[in-house]
């Protein structure tokens, strides 16, 4: 027999077919080369960022967490307090501690404390939740998302409550938003394949032997829970320099029902699922979206009551949940051998290839 | 004293209104193991179903000028229609699925709910006065209390009783529990699977009706996202009174009201703001100390 390859020669092309997705969308922003179009795009990078993070964390511990939204709320204050001109704050934030709010950090430092920041209230949370699995799991991290909104509407000082706080330097374009869910994927993708990752997969499928075969399933699912905080700390932190305005509404259940539902569109355990799935339902929501803002046929404008969007995204999730559980990647993650897309044939393949695809029998 | 039996009434009273909601999540989860993420927009749209559609800035009174009798039915109906009917068009392409699946298909079906409210009401909330009467305090054992508090606390006592009475005694009541007990074993022994759901969809949505009629009245205003919180915590309520069991989950509606009443007394006036949070939090520590939540239902106990 021939010795087996490493993990990373094998799954290796999964990584660098998302790059290719992600860079035919930057490649399309310039085609068009419209700036509300690229704004659009710049978007949809965020949220490759915001659902690959939360594939980490879901996707390997099968725990589904409806709290993430809240680190990339972290993620985006922090960064509001480190970048905002320091002429602002004095007034807007006073709260602020002396050393943060008299000074004015770079973008690129901004992100990375911000992205720190929320893996550390990710670290801080994760030791607790980490413990409870299931249903249970899911309603705690309900729990959490809910503290954080409590304490972020209504900490005047500090976050401005519920009024929107302004002053965050535009920073984000095309390039940063590319590099931002390249590096997502590319951590997200480390992460699985590494022994954590796999351990986590080994017990999220069969939590008992997993744990018979030496798997600490609370250490792991840390590991997860704080890598996912991180990067969804990096993806909040992004948005902010992309909205330049801030309010904690904005990083609550709407959110999280429109990222949760990329996830499973795509297919929630695999890495390839989080990409397609962000990818799909974003170009359903920009069509929407045109047509709720109305076309002209004629000399009449025709247009779509609001809503609409979102009624179309929850039917869409519920048809795929009820015809494809496991999404539209069926759980595969894209590679060169065996088309994800393919019926059962590419199981047998599957089971060769185990580095970040064996989630189809979950 | 009279300080003491005010707050006794505050914590009964936002109790109720948490145990109603719990004991609808509850009822659901029991037969077919759904965390119903859709109750809370099913409590907004009974409420919104007191106006005619219309995206003005003024609400519309349409079926909130009935008379009493004729009011209450009405909306109790409509909240069991919706009910049943999200069970029929989505829940039973479910049956196999796992929790996690339809706990994220419910989440789809309360977006579109409110989604739909937002496309025939728009997201401005409106006021609507409703049983004005209600609103004026009494005397109640030496302390001015709201009457609306009285009434409410009233009415969910009634219908704990009822509900108890139609458990125990009726023959569905007989099948609901052992449906929830072993599904597949009551199958077996004669109980109508869809029957036993689709009553337990309509009870639940009865109880939304109620806590969205209890709601409006308290506040006043009609939001599409009025279900939200009471939702929220009647989920915590659920898991922490031990999921499947419903003892469990109207004590621990009870127990989270007191307990929110309480932390707003006693906390100092700079963390009041914060109190849910504290709230939040004190339920996670308390899924730490017992993951099964405080009553484990015997149909719940896992193995690892």
């Amino acid at each position: 027999m021939v010795a087996r390859k490493s993990v990373l020669a094998r799954t290796i092309s999964t990584p660098i077919i998302l790059t290719l997705i992600l860079l035919a969308v930057a490649g399309l922003s310039l085609w068009v080369n419209n700036g509300i179009f690229t704004r659009t795009i710049v978007e949809v990078f965020i949220r490759v960022m915001v659902v690959v993070g939360l594939y980490t964390f879901i996707g390997n511990s099968g725990v589904v967490s409806f709290g993430h939204i809240g680190f990339m709320c972290m993620g985006a204050y922090a960064t509001a307090w480190f970048t905002i001109p320091p002429a602002m704050k004095k007034y807007s934030l006073r709260g602020l501690p002396e050393i943060i709010s008299h000074n004015q950090l770079s973008f690129s430092l901004s992100i990375t404390l911000a992205t720190l920041f929320a893996g550390i209230f990710a670290y801080l949370f994760g030791k607790i939740l980490v413990r409870l699995s299931g249903i249970t799991g899911s309603i705690a991290t309900f729990a959490m998302l809910a503290m954080i909104n409590t304490v972020y509407s209504n900490w005047e000082t500090v976050t401005g409550a519920t009024s929107s706080i302004v002053g965050i330097p535009r920073k984000t374009d095309l390039w940063t938003g590319f590099a931002g869910a390249e590096l997502a994927v590319i951590v997200a993708y480390l992460y699985a394949i590494s022994r954590s990752g796999l351990a986590l997969r080994s017990a999220r499928d069969e939590a008992i032997a997993a744990a018979a075969s030496g798997v600490d399933i609370a250490r792991e699912r840390l590991k997860a829970f704080v890598v996912s905080g991180m990067i969804l700390g990096a993806a909040g932190a992004l948005y902010a320099h992309f909205l330049g305005v801030l309010t904690p509404d904005a990083f609550y259940l709407g959110l999280t029902f429109i990222s949760l539902s990329m996830l499973v569109v795509g297919g929630m355990n695999s890495l390839s699922g989080a990409v397609v799935g962000v990818v799909v339902l974003s170009a359903i929501i920009e069509l929407l979206r045109t047509l709720e803002k109305g076309i002209a046929i004629g000399n009449q404008t025709w247009a779509l009551p609001h809503g609409t969007q979102e009624i179309a995204i929850g039917g869409v999730m519920i048809v795929i949940l009820i015809f494809r559980p496991s999404g539209l990647t069926r759980n595969q993650e894209l590679s060169w051998s065996g088309w994800p897309f393919s019926e059962r044939s590419s199981r047998q393949k599957s089971s060769i290839k185990d580095g970040v695809s064996e989630g189809a029998s979950a | 004293m009279t300080e003491i039996i005010q707050i006794i009434i505050d914590a009964l009273s936002l109790g109720s209104l948490y145990a109603l909601g719990a004991l609808g999540i509850a009822l659901i989860f029991g037969v077919m193991r759904l965390v119903n993420f859709a109750h809370g927009d099913t409590i907004a749209f009974c409420v919104f179903a007191l106006l005619w559609p219309s995206i003005d800035a003024a609400a519309v009174v349409f079926a909130g000028h009935l008379p009493t009798v004729l009011l209450i039915p009405l909306i109790l109906l409509i909240g069991a229609g919706l009910s049943v009917l999200s069970e029929i068009i989505v829940f039973r392409r479910f049956r196999k699925a796992n929790p996690a699946t339809m706990m994220i298909a419910s989440f789809a079906l309360g977006f579109v709910i409110r989604y739909f409210l937002l496309m025939l009401y728009s997201s401005r909330p409106k006021s609507i006065n409703l049983w004005e009467s209600l609103g004026e305090s009494i005397g109640f054992l030496g302390a001015r209390v709201p009457l609306l508090q009285i009434v409410t606390v009233a009415i969910t006592l009634g219908i704990l009783g009822l509900l108890t009475l139609f458990l125990k005694r009726s023959r569905y009541g007989l099948e609901m529990r052992a449906a929830a007990e072993n599904f597949t074993m009551a199958r077996m022994l004669g109980v109508r699977a869809n029957r036993v759901i689709m009553l337990a969809f309509a009870l639940s949505g009865m109880l939304a009706a109620t806590t969205g009629l209890i709601l409006v009245t308290q506040t006043g205003t009609v939001d599409i996202q009025m279900g939200a919180s009471v939702m929220l915590i009647a989920f915590i309520a659920t898991v922490i009174g031990g999921l499947g069991s419903l003892t469990g989950a109207v004590t621990a509606g009870y127990l989270i009201g007191a307990a929110s009443v309480l932390m707003q007394v006693v906390l100092p006036l700079d963390a009041r703001p914060f109190r849910d949070a504290f709230v939040y939090g004190a339920v996670i520590v308390t899924l730490i100390w017992r993951p099964n939540g405080l009553f484990v239902a015997r149909s719940a106990k896992q193995r690892v």
